[in-house]
């Protein structure tokens, strides 16, 4: 089994609506029945970020997101998936349940 | 002694690709198992001269590769231990349906869909084909380096994001199998009216490949349709071939071509493969389609022997699954023909296709036909403009000055 990140991209921080939370809720737990389920969480708006940079020494604070851009990730699944054309399948799921678009990315295994 | 060079080559084109295939699924690596078979080629090149080609030749050239990477895997479990579970690919544990052969998977890998189209091409001829990387990078004038990288690069997300090294789900299967032809008929293009200019015009050594490879496609899918319609268009397209190109480089179109130089054992097998098609009473895809219409062509001894209501029916029929202007272009042509240029004209001004070549030299073709010169000179030097194979601008650029000593008697506007 691998683990997958799946990443949800979008164009503004507006918060989905009620008919998009509750897709969510039925693709989060048939995540859960069918064992895909490792966790998943949606991201407060990018305005509200802060990069951090303690590489030489103190820490320097750095209000917003690290890249400009026009989509940022408003929310994220990680999976678990014996591979890719499993782990698709989910993406294609979960970019239906919230209606955006899904990055789709392995995490490193240990 | 070239006896033995030309059997090892024909051995590398029949057995490359069960090689290549059988390794990976063996060594759950593709990588190790493209390089350990290019190297068990390379002992072949030098031992079967001096000790004769082996019984079993495709056997013993998977056993080699399999001994060479062995002794490698082990060196390097020595080396790192923990290596070992990293050089496990996967297996998809269910044949799923169709029929389990190592080089299916290994063509359904090449072509995955997470992978780039230009990636799924130039694995697809690496792993399944056998040309090497520089063989590749000329084909498609892209710089050895470059074309290295890409093929590094495709193998490396194939074990990362761990692709599969199966067959698709059931479900999928379709889809997919539309997702391999597509990169087959991409190759088979790309050799038969080259994109770039300053390269010969028809490129037989790739039309030849591709041709190859959908033949090793169908037989081991046997009973997909849409995998037996791409093999008739190709076979019934390169038929053509010798008829395609002058002796001064100039593209000869359909009607202008000498159907004496046609290939009359391709076309035979094109055609029995659409016979067969029909017989079998399916829905026809679009590679049926086109198959079907290339067969009418084939058929006829002329341009105005072509049965132009059947190819009309033919293009309505293919509109319907695809109506995109590209195939109402098409169409459009096969219309005028039937009902004349100023019907085609019509339906052809309608198509969103400016910064498509053959929709200006179709523009000018119909134009010249209704005699409107200026118009006709226009459209030309717009598709001029923008083809950029040197056979077809050869070709348009004949056609246009041809317009000019129409000029002379034509007395200009105003």
């Amino acid at each position: 089994m691998a683990q997958y990140l799946m990443s949800v991209l979008h164009d503004s921080d507006s918060l989905a609506p009620p008919e998009e939370m509750a897709a969510i809720d039925v693709f989060n737990e048939q995540l859960q029945a069918d064992g895909h389920w490792v966790f998943a969480a949606g991201l407060a708006s990018p305005g509200s970020a802060t990069v951090v940079d303690a590489r030489d020494g103190d820490p320097v604070f750095t209000d917003g997101l690290y890249l400009e851009s026009k989509e940022h990730i408003v929310g994220f699944w990680i999976v678990e998936a014996p591979h890719l054309d499993v782990a698709l399948k989910l993406a294609a799921g979960g970019s239906k349940a919230c209606n955006r678009r899904v990055e789709l990315r392995p995490i490193l295994g240990e | 002694m070239t006896g033995v060079g030309d059997e090892i080559t024909r051995i590398h084109r029949a057995e490359w690709a069960r090689v290549v295939a059988t390794l990976a699924r063996r060594l759950g690596d593709l990588d190790i198992a493209e390089e350990m078979a290019a190297e068990a080629f390379a002992i072949a090149v030098e031992r079967w001269p001096v000790d004769g080609v082996p019984p079993n030749p495709g056997g013993w050239l998977t056993t080699t590769a399999y001994h060479k990477a062995v002794d490698r895997l082990r060196r390097e479990i020595r080396r790192e231990e923990k290596h070992r579970e990293a050089l496990m690919l996967f297996d998809t544990p269910e044949p799923l349906g169709v029929i389990d052969d190592d080089r299916l998977r290994l063509v359904f890998t090449c072509c995955h869909p997470a992978l780039a189209v230009e990636a799924r091409v130039a694995l697809t001829l690496r792993m399944v084909g056998g040309l090497t990387v520089p063989e590749i990078a000329r084909a498609f004038l892209v710089e050895e380096a470059a074309m290295g990288q890409r093929i590094t690069r495709a193998k490396a997300k194939i074990k990362a994001a761990r692709i599969p090294y199966g067959v698709p789900f059931r479900e999928d299967l379709p889809a997919r199998v539309t997702g391999v032809l597509a990169v087959l008929y991409l190759i088979f293009n790309e050799g038969y009216l080259a994109s770039n200019p300053g390269r010969e015009p028809i490129r037989g050594e790739l039309t030849a490949e591709a041709i190859r490879l959908t033949r090793l496609v169908r037989d081991l899918l046997p009973a997909d349709g849409e995998v037996a319609g791409l093999l008739a268009l190709m076979l019934l397209t390169e038929a053509r071939r010798a008829a395609r190109v002058s002796s001064s480089g100039e593209l000869v179109t359909l009607g202008e071509q000498d159907r004496g130089a046609w290939n009359r054992e391709l076309i035979a097998e094109g055609h029995a493969l659409v016979r067969a098609r029909l017989a079998a009473g399916q829905a026809p895809g679009r590679y049926q389609i086109l198959a079907a219409i290339n067969a009418v062509h084939t058929d006829a001894r002329d341009l105005r022997d072509t049965d132009w209501s059947q190819v009309v029916a033919l293009y309505d029929q293919l509109v319907r699954l695809d109506p995109s202007p590209i195939v109402r272009l098409n169409r459009a042509i096969a219309v005028a023909e039937l009902d004349g240029p100023q019907v085609a004209l019509a339906e052809v001004d309608t198509l969103p296709l400016e910064g498509y070549h053959p929709f200006h030299a179709t523009r000018a073709d119909l134009l010249r036909r209704l005699g409107r010169s200026a118009q006709a000179r226009a459209a030309y030097d717009r598709a001029i403009e923008l083809a950029g194979n040197t056979a077809e601008t050869a070709y348009l650029i004949r056609r246009r000055d041809q317009l000019a000593g129409a000029c002379s008697w034509w007395p200009p506007p105003g």
